[in-house]
């Protein structure tokens, strides 16, 4: 399968790669996939408790090429959002920004999810 | 040495320059059809398409009466179980089969439960071997064929055919048996192997795509299979349509040249796996190898590189061809039917690589494909979350793994 530009540049040069204090009350995970599914997505935000905007992300991911690339991307486009902005990013814009063919939709949709989770589990440590 | 390398042997291999050579009149000046019996273009076509004929048998240790030349082993693997199937239809309604077997087999026999014959799927254990005692109680008076392959196409793992075929035989069933990826790669003898029917592929030892053969055994016993291309009666009746001559020139040729350098041949690939399976072991930690390493075809090795998904791996190592067991390419994302088979856990069968090494693999290559293995492993490690959460001490099985955010 050819891939396009984007997706190779985000395998070969992935950004935000790394981990983040999971216990720190500042920081949210978001861990989905699996790993018999053959994709697993882990991503996480630091979050400003006052302004609600995410300023760092980091991430790893399990996966194929596209699936790298959707997450990678995901961290960067996080970056410097605030939460409700982060929320509304859909899979859809990630399928488009990478020229993702139909077969690899599902990698867009585990980045959503990825964030949504990550957003999900800071929120539970300030309820 | 020129890159892209291709270390996919078990898929195709490239043709012997010999064969080529061996090929190219017959597309040409000698372009005659081989059942022509009146002039001298008919009368050379034949000629060769007998002296092939001969090359083929001796690879098998058969008698050229008893090859059938067909397109590939795909229609040789459908008029095996096919053919057998009708043509003992009286005699019983019964096959068995193993769940390894390749596509052509396992759906001629989902094809025949549907014509209402009952077919006998055995399983493996997790080294790839069928059970011979799986076997003899699998077999009833009702049983008309086994069919059994030789060696695996992912696994390379080379079943007892010398037992099975003892077994069959006992029980007066006739044995099949899939040889695709064995004949001209290790020892393989239709006689010391009890074998009564055998699928061979010219593309696979280095000659070209679009011919095949099917070895049917004469006597001691006689088998008899009803035709799935009815037509002018070539073959002896087995399989109509105006034969391939180029193509059955160089598979003779490609047959020839295997028998002759065979020894030679597996050594040598012998050698280059274990330095490439020795390599990665050393270099890598928690990789495994997915089927038997001792009953093996000497080119392969399928390995698992745990916590790295086969597909990034391929993309990492883009030039070099080598095939995954894992594909990621739909909704279902199933992995390899056949290390499943083995017992190998789905999150392990996706990390799984096929390396086949070949007659035109250098040594040079084979260093250059494990450090390229190597440096891309190390790197997406570096990038999974697995990798990272198993070097923390948790247990993978362990994780609540949820398919979707909430």
């Amino acid at each position: 399968m050819a891939y396009s530009d984007k997706v190779i540049d985000h395998y070969n040069n992935p950004r935000n790669v790394g981990a983040l204090p999971k216990e720190d009350p500042t920081v949210g995970t978001g861990l989905v996939g699996a790993p018999e599914c053959g994709d697993v997505m882990k991503l996480q935000i630091k979050v400003n408790a006052k302004t609600e905007v995410i300023e760092d992300a980091k991430f790893k991911t399990f996966g194929c090429g596209s699936a790298i690339a959707s997450s990678s991307l995901a961290t960067e486009w996080v970056k410097g959002k605030t939460l409700a902005e982060a929320l509304a990013i859909k899979n859809t814009d990630i399928v488009k920004e990478l020229s993702l063919p139909p077969v690899k939709i599902h990698c867009s949709v585990l980045a959503e999810d990825a964030i949504k989770a990550a957003i999900t589990d800071w929120k539970k440590k300030h309820d | 040495m020129n890159l892209p390398i291709y270390m996919d042997n078990h898929a195709t291999t490239p043709l012997d320059p010999r064969v080529l050579d061996a090929m190219l009149p017959f597309f040409t000046e000698k372009f005659g059809n081989a059942a022509s019996r009146n002039h001298k273009f008919g009368w050379e076509a034949e000629e060769a398409v007998e002296e092939a004929r001969k090359n083929v048998a001796a690879l098998i240790g058969a008698d050229p009466r008893e090859i059938v030349i067909t397109s590939g082993a795909t229609e040789s693997d459908n008029l095996a179980v096919k053919g057998v199937a009708s043509m003992y239809r009286e005699k019983g309604d019964h096959i068995i089969t193993c769940v390894t077997e390749h596509k052509a087999i396992l759906d001629s026999c989902k094809h025949l439960e549907k014509d209402r014959y009952r077919v006998t799927f055995l399983p493996v254990d997790n080294q790839g071997f069928v059970d011979m005692d799986d076997l003899r109680k699998a077999i009833t008076d009702k049983t008309i064929l086994i069919t059994i392959m030789t060696a695996n196409n992912e696994v390379g793992v080379i079943q007892d055919i010398k037992e099975i075929g003892k077994i069959a035989r006992a029980r007066g069933v006739l044995f099949h048996t899939d040889a695709v990826q064995a004949a001209g790669k290790v020892p393989f003898n239709v006689n010391e192997m009890n074998v009564d029917i055998a699928s061979l592929s010219a593309h696979k030892m280095y000659g070209p795509k679009g011919v095949g053969a099917l070895y049917v055994r004469r006597r001691n016993p006689r088998v008899l299979l009803s035709p799935i291309i009815d037509g002018g009666g070539h073959e002896r009746g087995m399989r109509s349509g105006t034969l391939n001559v180029p193509g059955i020139v160089g598979f003779g040729k490609a047959a020839e040249i295997a028998r002759k350098e065979l020894d030679q041949e597996s050594a040598e690939m012998f050698r280059l796996r274990e330095k490439l399976r020795a390599t990665l072991e050393r270099e890598l930690d928690e990789v495994y190898i997915n089927g038997d390493l001792e009953k093996r075809l000497p080119g392969n090795l399928n390995m698992s590189f745990a916590y790295v998904e086969g597909e990034s791996l391929l993309m990492g190592i883009h030039d070099v061809a080598v095939s995954s067991g894992s594909a990621c390419t739909s909704a279902s994302l199933e992995p390899s039917y056949v290390l499943k088979a083995l017992g190998v856990g789905e999150d392990l069968a996706h990390t799984s690589i096929r390396f086949g090494i070949g007659r035109f693999n250098s040594e040079e290559e084979v260093d250059y494909v494990a450090n390229r293995v190597i440096e891309t492993v190390r790197r997406l490690r570096d990038l999974s979350p697995l990798y990272e959460m198993a070097k923390e001490g948790i247990d993978l099985k362990s994780v609540h793994w949820a398919a979707e955010a909430k």
